[in-house]
């Protein structure tokens, strides 16, 4: 049976719980809502929350946790060295999925492959039977208990609110849980890497030249990536940041509503540009024009369009409406009490913004120039087209060089051998990339939890 | 209707400080003012009293220019400062506002030590030439302010911190540091409990030897208690305007009578 007619039959059958369990709430006090604990369709509501979350959840769960318990059964029966292993079972997967499809396999029945894949994708279908089974069960049950519970005395709302909470409990439990999942993942490739890669040779590594099959005499440094990736950042923040702010500020201290009212849309617009289309505009348009100054032709520092300035100037112009939407909301928050004060005392407004305003709204400000930041650190397609490919160590801005996460994409392009150390340095990067993020989110909240005790 | 009236401090000189004359406010179409005229004397403390929405904030604030910063706010009319017209085209109404101070209903101190609150106009006028100078200058209005026995210590700590009444007498000693002509005061003891409101009041009483003060207030017993001059105000008119004495014993109109006694507002 398909998925989505096992969620439309549940839908369907909580449907008429609901239904049901509202009428036999109004027939068990002859009618009179008045007597009832609850009003009528929260019983309805309770039938239908037991009945489809229950099955529902399951029906998760199931899918999320079957193939993995099927490999580890089909797993243990395979012989051999653990990497030869996992290189069997994938095998099997591919051949018990195209078995489950056109059925027939690519392997030889006789062959461990053969035999494991057809043992596989029968116990696909078991499962998938078993799952079914289990769920109209479950479902069935709920339906029953919870009509069951349905009586004048029942208190259906406070059940109600328990579920509503255990859902909200749930979407935040799944997002934390798949944050840790990234981060364990993450984590473990980097030990992976780091078994069959020397750490301090990655981490004070000054050349990043990496070669297919060349093993862990390979250089792979991260320090020329890092100064890529902080020396673009640092571009990107001197144009972003003043430039926000000073809009942020004349939108919010200056300009008339109306204006306000038109513009900051449009900046928002700005905003929700796809960062590769900012990649395209600095490849084609600022590149050669920075090249016109600086190249040969000019002053004679640029050698090509990509270079760090290239990828910085764009990228600094990408994040302006991100730091000005973020600080003109921060600068209207500040109480309208505050700017009277000083107006009162006879401040003109730039000295009212200057001292009172920007001072009170500094924690957020400071927000979110780290949140502009991190953003600057985690962005991709923007410097892959416009900074350059070769890892390089240098302070002359007019230079190409390379980032980071522009390298995490170019080590797992391709065919990719997750043995091999040219490849599973990408983890490394990334989780090089995610401490700096996190590190930089720590200052931040430090900076404004400082700010605050001095200040409130 | 009277409490014990704040002991009368000698004050001698009662010139007309500020005078306006047929004074209308409008916000977008709503007329908020309607052809107000009255006179303020110099050092004196006078109430401005009237219900809700009377308008009495509103002229209030037509004094210092200090709705200049409402872009739907328009005003007609003529109000003098010593003579001088100041909606004039060529009055500066940040020079204005140094000159006429304001204290408004509730607390704001600047996110910023008790020191740099008192030192703000100071500093942006340049009054003081040296360390000392401003010290001097933060030091006497926070004794004018009544607060300095309780925050001498302190100087250095954020005026947030301070209690409601603290902070209100700390911004009456902000406003008192840039040296003004006339004090406006919005309601300034609406946030306060009767204790700090008694300071305010006593407070209010010792300002007048230097300045005129102008007071609104919701209080009728607070109006007895401080203030020389009384002016009603109702739905946007000046009904009645004269010694605060005879305006609560012996009101002319009888939109007065009715307010003072409780049956409108």
């Amino acid at each position: 049976m398909p998925l989505s007619w096992i969620v439309l039959g549940l839908l369907a059958f909580a449907m008429a719980g609901f239904f049901l369990g509202r009428a036999r709430a109004t027939r068990a006090v002859q009618g009179d809502a008045r007597k009832l604990h609850s009003l009528p369709f929260y019983y309805g509501a309770h039938v239908f929350l037991m009945t489809f979350v229950s099955a529902f959840g399951l029906l998760v769960f199931w899918m999320a946790a079957q193939p993995s318990v099927i490999g580890w059964w089909i797993g243990a029966g395979l012989e051999g060295e653990p990497g030869a292993i996992t290189l069997q079972l994938s095998e099997i997967k591919r051949g018990a999925a195209q078995l489950l499809e056109t059925g027939t396999s690519p392997y030889d029945a006789a062959s461990v492959v053969g035999a494991g894949a057809v043992r596989y994708a029968g116990m696909v279908q078991a499962g998938h039977l078993f799952m079914v089974v289990a769920v109209v069960l479950v479902a069935l049950g709920g339906f029953f208990v919870s009509l069951r519970q349905v009586s004048g005395e029942f208190r259906a709302r406070n059940s109600v609110e328990a579920s509503v909470r255990g859902l909200l409990i749930g979407a935040s439990l799944i997002a934390i849980l798949t944050t840790v999942g990234i981060f364990l993942a993450l984590i473990f490739n980097t030990i992976e890497f780091f078994r069959i890669y020397p750490a301090s040779q990655f981490l004070f590594g000054t050349v990043w030249q990496p070669s297919s099959g060349g093993g862990a005499m390979q250089p792979l440094g991260l320090l020329p990536l890092l100064w890529g990736t902080l020396f673009i950042s640092a571009i990107a923040l001197a144009v972003a940041v003043p430039i926000g702010l000073f809009a942020a500020i004349y939108l919010a201290e200056y300009a008339t509503p109306r204006f306000r009212n038109t513009v900051k849309p449009l900046l928002e617009v700005l905003a929700g540009i796809p960062s590769i289309v900012y990649g395209l505009f600095a490849l084609l348009t600022v590149g050669p024009m920075l090249l016109k100054v600086f190249g040969s032709g000019g002053l004679g520092w640029m050698q090509g369009a990509s270079s760090v300035m290239t990828a910085g100037l764009v990228m600094g112009i990408m994040l302006i409406p991100f730091v000005s939407s973020l600080s003109d909301d921060i600068i209207n928050a500040v109480p309208q009490a505050l700017r009277d004060g000083s107006y009162g005392l006879g401040a003109t407004r730039s000295e009212t913004i200057r001292q009172v305003v920007l001072p009170a709204a500094l924690p957020g400000i400071v927000g979110a120039i780290i949140l502009a930041a991190s953003r600057a650190i985690g962005e991709t397609m923007l410097v892959v087209f416009g900074a350059g490919a070769a890892g390089r160590l240098s302070a002359n801005p007019f230079e190409a060089m390379t980032t980071v996460t522009a390298k995490i994409v170019s080590q797992l392009t391709g065919d990719s051998d997750f043995t091999q150390p040219e490849v599973l340095v990408a983890y490394a990067l990334g989780t090089t990339l995610f401490l700096v993020t996190l590190g930089l989110n720590l200052l931040a909240q430090k900076i404004v939890a400082k700010y605050r005790e001095q200040y409130t | 209707m009277f409490d014990a009236k704040i002991s009368e401090t000698t004050v001698t000189q009662n010139d007309i400080k500020i005078a306006a004359r047929k004074v209308q406010v409008y916000y977008g179409e709503a007329h908020a003012i309607k052809d107000v005229s009255v006179d303020i004397l110099d050092k004196t403390v006078t109430a401005f009293i009237g219900p809700s929405g009377c308008g009495k904030s509103t002229f209030l604030r037509c004094i210092n220019r200090m709705n200049d910063t409402i872009p739907i706010c328009r005003v007609e009319g003529d109000i003098l400062l010593d003579g001088e017209d100041i909606y004039d085209k060529r009055v500066d109404p940040v020079n204005l506002r140094a000159r006429v101070g304001m204290v408004f209903q509730k607390p704001n101190p600047f996110p910023k030590s008790i020191y740099d609150n008192v030192a703000y106009g100071p500093r942006i006028h340049g009054l003081a030439r040296t360390k000392a100078d401003l010290d001097e200058i933060v030091e006497r209005a926070l004794r004018r302010g009544a607060i300095w026995e309780e925050v001498k210590d302190r100087l250095h700590q954020p005026g947030t911190g301070l209690s409601g009444g603290q902070q209100q007498r700390l911004c009456i000693a902000r406003a008192v540091a840039t040296e003004p002509e006339v004090l406006l005061m919005d309601e300034p003891c609406s946030a306060l409990d009767p204790i700090a409101t008694a300071q305010v009041e006593e407070l209010i009483d010792e300002l007048r030897q230097s300045y005129s003060v102008v007071i609104v207030t919701h209080s009728m017993q607070q109006a007895a208690r401080v203030s020389q001059k009384t002016a009603f105000f109702h739905l946007g008119n000046l009904v009645e305007y004269g010694d605060t004495e005879q305006i609560f014993t012996n009101p002319v109109d009888p939109r007065t009578e009715s307010y003072i006694t409780g049956r409108i507002g």
